[in-house]
């Protein structure tokens, strides 16, 4: 289980083999990859900021880690966040959840995908084709989706 | 006939309830608008929760009126952890206020 946040792009492969290693008891590996789009609203995005709380970030990323053990049967996992300036097609986030099988290892990569989304101090701003600069709004379908699992008691 | 001196004991400044130095932190365009990330600051001793440390910030003229125009639109975390409005202060350090996050 781990979590890091850093400028640094991330390889899907090399971290699913560090975190996974030679633990053969896992039957499946859940990757989500989250990506910058070229395109918000309508508009033409030449870039995306990512400012985050440093210190909270992390003990955040660790609880929602530790909430995701509590709920599901994992056997490793991994968060990785970038901050600072990212383009169109860069990578954002990665999600890895590893289990003795696929309904655990899928959920977990949805449950911390959407508390990830809810609860992690991240922010975003974009920067558009036309100069200007905006700060990304919460969505409230992101809300629901995170409290749907909060409807859902840990086993 | 001798008057017994009065001995009143007192505490240090820093154990008075309800008033200590903290140390505020903004986030995102709220940092944008008061235009600093960081103050350190002695709460009044009314402020007891999250709730009233919202509503007192707007008392703070310029830029906190302002950027705390909707506190309901404004999240805060005591200490590195998340806080709802009716949590108590107690004695949190650091004081985070930074609107809904959206990260991912």
């Amino acid at each position: 289980m781990s979590v890091r946040v850093g400028t640094a792009d991330f390889d899907v492969s090399a971290e699913m083999a560090r975190i996974a290693g030679n633990d053969t008891d896992i039957g499946g590996v859940a990757v989500f990859v989250g990506k910058v789009r070229g395109r918000a609203d309508g508009q033409d995005l030449v870039s995306m900021t990512l400012e985050h709380y440093p210190g909270m970030t992390e003990t955040e990323l660790e609880r929602i880690e530790t909430e995701a053990q509590h709920r599901f049967n994992l056997s490793a996992s991994l968060i990785v966040h970038r901050i600072g300036t990212l383009k169109p097609g860069d990578n954002i986030v990665l999600v890895i959840a590893c289990a003795p099988h696929r309904h655990d290892a899928f959920a977990a990569a949805g449950f911390l995908m959407d508390y990830l989304k809810t609860r992690a101090p991240f922010w975003k701003q974009e920067t558009l084709a036309n100069g200007k600069s905006r700060w990304v709004a919460a969505k409230e379908s992101d809300d629901t989706a995170a409290a749907a699992w909060r409807s859902k008691p840990a086993d | 006939m001798t008057a017994t001196p009065q001995f009143r004991p007192t505490k240090p400044e820093s154990d008075s309830p309800g008033s200590r130095e903290v140390v505020l932190r903004y986030f995102a365009w709220l940092r944008e608008k008061i235009g600093t990330g960081e103050e350190r600051m002695t709460l009044p001793p009314t402020i007891t929760t999250v709730s009233d440390l919202l509503h007192w910030q707007v008392t703070r003229g310029h830029p906190f009126d302002a950027a705390f125009a909707k506190p309901d639109a404004i999240r805060v975390a005591l200490d590195h952890a998340h806080a709802k409005p009716t949590a108590t202060i107690a004695n949190a350090r650091e004081i985070a206020f930074f609107p809904p996050v959206t990260g991912g």
